[in-house]
């Protein structure tokens, strides 16, 4: 039985297909047999992210309205054993998803799949709702920045009262903070919401804290997720958020500002 | 001395008049019905007088009798029939037929009124259990608090609203809006753990964030209502 994982934010431009790839990825690098799924229909971007644009035939809604089959659909990853992509459409928009529909697809995955993430789109409306429906776990992405802190509370409130789960009066779905684009310069400066200011404001257990890295911006243009680049300080934060996912303790890196020895200013490495 | 036991006087009654125009049943009693709910104290066992002079004389054929028992068992007693139609056969009915009378009083107005204050004591009057929230008031939720206190142990978030009939007390921060005393009651007071409010409110007077001392800031406040200003102390 597969467990539904939605990655979702309210405010768009945080970092949420940016962490849904990387965090499919993660997972089916340890092993998991796992699927990401695009809801943002009409924007697409997961199969940009992890480099399976062109290998694109039919999508989501194809498959909701019966036009195609879960096999012809589902896009194998060229580089990761166990994982798979779900691309959404480019070309209709989100009225062309119904519940019965997803409903009908996350089942039939669930007896496949270990782990379904839900690459939410911005915003509170349909295709936001619809992603975070079903879930039995939700990644709350939010940049340490005031409207993002407050847009996240928001899609917080939203997963207590309009998820299955809050429906029928399941258990809630669990909720964890992933925190990008993290600076500890500007932080330091006074500039930005440190990780206890976030924390004290939206009160949810924190999964990690991404900084902010050039690799991340290289890895969406070359279509790899930035969680295959080991040396990268956001690949290994992403990482090490996988192990946390998965049940195993690790200390929060990369929350200091780090001084930049002579050579390394010299040389301009990150 | 006077020998006599009984006395009979003239007497001026107001009654109130129930004017039939159709009486097609199904509408008729629906609609009498629903305007007894809005004031059932008042219509309790009140005398009526039913007029039927608005009754179209192509309409007189009409179930007097079914009224009758409807009216009975809303409450209402039906004492007497006025602007009787000649053709109506109302003999059968043993409800004596009034003399025709142009004058009749406008009793909606008043009456409503009265009544309308006499409900709202009765209703502070219920004791109801507060209403206890235990997890964050997210951004964009609103908590209403009916007819009691609100009760909050976790934060009350930025853009969300806690607002009750009575008092509200957060063990908390509030960060969002509180209005306290919703219906009225200027008793009312908020009490929370880091006060940081965008807005408070006491029986519709209310204070925003500006205008909060600045020393109060996060600190553990309690508000109340002074005349029609919110006075903000600090809990010790």
């Amino acid at each position: 039985m597969a467990k539904i994982i939605v990655v979702t934010s309210g405010k768009g431009g945080v970092g949420k297909t940016t962490t849904s790839a990387a965090i499919g990825t993660g997972l089916a690098l340890r092993g998991h047999k796992t699927i990401i799924i695009d809801f943002d229909v009409g924007l697409r971007n997961l199969d940009l992210i992890m480099g399976c644009e062109r290998r694109v035939v039919y999508d989501f809604v194809n498959v909701i309205n019966g036009e195609s089959n879960l096999k012809q659909t589902m896009i194998k990853d060229k580089r990761v054993e166990n994982l798979f992509i779900l691309p959404a459409s480019q070309t209709r928009d989100k009225d062309a998803l119904s519940q019965e529909g997803v409903k009908r697809v996350l089942d039939e995955l669930a007896d496949d799949f270990e782990y379904i993430i839900c690459d939410s789109p911005a915003g509170i409306e349909k295709g936001a709702l619809m992603a975070l429906y079903f879930a039995d776990e939700a990644i709350v992405v939010t940049n340490p920045e005031v409207s993002s802190v407050r847009d996240s509370d928001r899609i917080l409130g939203i997963l207590q009262s309009k998820s299955r789960r809050a429906e029928e009066g399941l258990e809630p779905v669990k909720e964890h903070l992933v925190i990008t684009r993290y600076n500890p310069a500007r932080v330091n400066a006074g500039e930005m919401l440190s990780v206890a200011d976030v924390e004290d404001i939206l009160a949810i257990k924190l999964l990690g804290v991404i900084p902010e890295s050039e690799a991340v911006l290289k890895a969406s243009n070359q279509g790899e997720p930035v969680i295959l680049n080991n040396e990268s300080e956001a690949g290994q934060a992403y990482s090490d958020a996988i192990s946390r996912l998965l049940g195993e303790e690790r200390d929060h890196r990369f929350l200091e500002e780090q001084k930049k020895g002579f050579l390394k200013r010299l040389l301009g490495a990150k | 001395m006077s020998d006599e036991s009984i006395k009979l006087t003239g007497t001026t009654l107001t009654v109130i008049a129930l004017h039939v125009d159709r009486l097609s049943s199904s509408l008729l009693f629906d609609q009498l019905a629903e305007k007894v709910d809005q004031a059932p104290q008042f219509f309790y066992q009140s005398p009526i007088v039913i007029d039927l002079g608005d009754i179209h004389p192509d309409n007189i054929a009409i179930d007097l009798s079914a009224l009758i028992t409807h009216c009975r068992n809303i409450g209402l007693r039906p004492m007497a029939y006025k602007n009787v139609h000649e053709a109506m056969e109302v003999q059968q009915l043993a409800l004596p037929v009034l003399a025709s009378s142009s004058k009749d009083i406008q009793l909606e107005q008043p009456e409503k009124e009265t009544i309308v204050t006499q409900t709202v004591t009765e209703e502070r009057l219920i004791s109801r259990p507060s209403k206890v929230i235990t997890r964050p008031v997210r951004s964009g939720q609103q908590v209403y608090a009916e007819g009691t206190d609100l009760i909050v142990l976790a934060q009350v978030s930025e853009g969300s609203e806690v607002i009750a009939d009575g008092n509200i007390h957060v063990y908390g921060a509030l960060r969002g809006r509180a209005l306290a005393g919703v219906k009225g009651d200027t008793n009312a007071r908020i009490f929370c753990r880091q006060m940081s409010a965008e807005l408070l409110a006491i029986a519709g007077n209310f204070l925003l964030s500006d205008s909060l001392d600045e020393s109060l800031k996060n600190q553990a406040v309690q508000v109340s209502l002074d005349g029609e200003r919110l006075i903000t102390t600090l809990l010790t």
